[in-house]
């Protein structure tokens, strides 16, 4: 049952506990009780909504940095990693195989905001030896959340 | 001024149109209609499916086939059916690709029927048994499921049906509207009824995937005694939505088979090329496809089901395909009085019980293949109208 309720509240965390619980043919305080578990184990981190702010004209800006890292002898890339994902402008921060080491998703108010923060905050760290930044120009689909225009339902009204 | 009713068929011109035209017209009007009114999934069909249809057409596969389909498909659903029903099919001579389960239901009929042949139709049901059979001179012969009987055919009601004159029995399940099933028992229970007459059955099992009980879907031509008289109507339409690409199978004895397809030669020449290497790839890659589509349909249903009962309008449990047929009985409307006003007061759209027989007045047909989003909102708004109505 774990698996469907993470199916359920991956695809929408506003189900409630009820309609779950119709859902997976169980009782709400069955469902209750397995999140309460899944969050305690810390399978299930946060509930986040998909916001697109571009549509209610709020300034914010969007960036993808490539950072190059040294690794420590003990701790790999852990420390760097943490010391980024501590920075509340740092959304996402990824371990990656390939040309780079670290994926670090950072948000500001604009352009200059975001390149301060990377130049100041980022690229300082110790271990890091390069940066390389990208900003977002537009954003189509987040979190399996299509952004821009959906597809209309094209089948008619009724049909038997 | 040529009067045209005095040109066209008597027969077609008698057939009556369908019981939903001055919804559609309703509902055209309307900007944000919410539909619980449509038969097909929602749902894509699988990619690989897509993606070999395309590479198909990449490769010029544009010709005819042989009457009968591709042989390779044939073998394919030969292989299907005996994993699915258990029962053997030799993809040489007992089966035929049609365009949809449509077409095999009327080549069928066509291939059967003498005019003045009685058939016998479970109603409610789906639309075009009836209206194909008038069409061929049969005459048919309705049966009337009931809730009590969850929307089975029994043994005793099949008794009453036959007569002299009886060609054959249609039987729809899982069933749409109603969502019933026949379990083996009770294919069993009719099974003995026929198997001393020359009576066939058509089994339209176009739902067969879509079955949410605790055994999986029997098909009565493995009961015993019945393959020979049975011939077994499925198609890609539902289980792989490919409702647009118009692919279904007929199965059943050679001596049924090739005179089902001789009508096919002549109307059709082959079912759609693009679409039978398309199902070709359905058949051999896509279980696990059908079976996250099933669980998605299957949560679905429950919430449907648990919502109109909670909206005060009964609703047994569908144990297939992707309808609930919930009674609007309490409401005191009837089936066409409460679709009008649901949809003029919450702009919600379902289908009239009265659609699929006289046997449906009482019920509304809503169908599960949408969105659990969009099924709460029609539920809500549903919840709504019945404690306006009460009030």
């Amino acid at each position: 049952m774990r698996n469907e309720i993470l199916k359920l509240l991956g695809a929408n965390a506003r189900y409630t506990v009820e309609q779950i619980a119709t859902m997976t043919a169980s009782t709400p305080e069955a469902v209750e009780a397995e999140i309460d578990t899944l969050q305690k184990e810390g399978v299930i981190c946060g509930y986040k909504t998909v916001i697109d702010w571009e549509k209610i004209d709020a300034t914010t800006v969007s960036a993808i940095i490539e950072l190059n890292v040294v690794p420590k002898a003990d701790l790999g890339f852990e420390e760097v990693a943490e010391k980024v994902a501590s920075y509340p402008e740092v959304e996402a921060v990824y371990l990656m195989s390939g040309g780079y080491d670290l994926n670090v998703v950072v948000k500001g108010k604009n352009l200059q905001e975001v390149s301060r923060f990377v130049a100041r905050e980022l690229a300082t760290i110790d271990s890091v030896t390069s940066t390389a930044t990208h900003f977002v120009m537009r954003r189509y689909k987040e979190m399996d959340v299509k952004l821009i225009e959906t597809k209309k339902d094209d089948r008619g009204t009724f049909l038997l | 001024m040529i009067d045209y009713s005095k040109i066209l068929s008597n027969t077609v011109q008698s057939i009556k149109p369908s019981g939903i035209r001055k919804f559609f017209d309703i509902a055209a009007t309307m900007d944000d209609v919410i539909s619980l009114g449509v038969g097909e999934p929602d749902f894509q069909t699988p990619w690989s499916v897509r993606k070999a249809g395309i590479t198909s057409l990449e490769k010029g596969k544009t010709k005819y086939t042989s009457n009968s389909g591709l042989e390779p498909l044939r073998r394919e659903i030969s292989n299907y059916i005996n994993r699915k029903c258990n029962v053997e099919y030799d993809p040489s001579h007992e089966i035929l690709i049609s365009v949809g389960g449509s077409e095999a239901i009327d080549a069928t009929l066509r291939a059967i029927i003498t005019p003045g042949d009685e058939v016998i139709i479970p109603q409610p049901s789906y639309v075009c048994y009836e209206p194909i059979t008038a069409l061929c001179g049969g005459v048919p012969v309705i049966i009337e499921t009931l809730a009590e009987n969850d929307f089975k055919v029994t043994p005793r009601q099949l008794k009453n049906a036959i007569t002299k004159k009886t060609k054959a029995l249609i039987l729809p399940y899982p069933c749409n509207p109603t969502g019933a099933i026949m379990e083996r028992k009770d294919l069993e229970a009719l099974a003995e009824v026929l198997r001393d007459t020359n009576i066939l059955v058509i089994s339209d099992e176009i739902y067969s995937e879509l079955t949410f009980a605790e055994k999986p879907h029997v098909s009565i031509a493995s009961i015993e005694g019945m393959c020979e008289r049975t011939i077994l109507i499925n198609g890609f339409s539902k289980t792989f939505s490919m409702t647009g690409w118009r692919l279904g199978f007929a199965c059943g004895p050679k001596e049924i088979i090739s005179q089902v397809t001789k009508i096919h030669q002549f109307a059709i020449m082959c079912a759609p090329t693009t679409a039978q290497y398309a199902a070709i790839e359905a058949l051999k890659n896509c279980d696990e496809a059908v079976a996250d589509m099933k669980a998605e349909y299957n949560r679905r249903r429950r919430l449907i089901v648990d919502g109109f009962n909670k909206a005060g309008l009964t609703c047994r449990e569908p144990k297939g395909a992707f309808y609930a047929f919930p009674s609007i009985a309490s409401t005191g409307l009837t089936s066409e009085e409460f679709c009008e006003r649901l949809l003029e007061a919450k702009h919600v759209a379902v289908v009239p019980g009265t659609a699929f027989g006289k046997g449906g007045e009482g019920f509304v047909r809503a169908s599960y293949c949408y969105s659990t989003e969009h099924i709460i909102e029609a539920l809500r708004r549903i919840e709504e109208f019945v404690k306006e109505i009460e009030k």
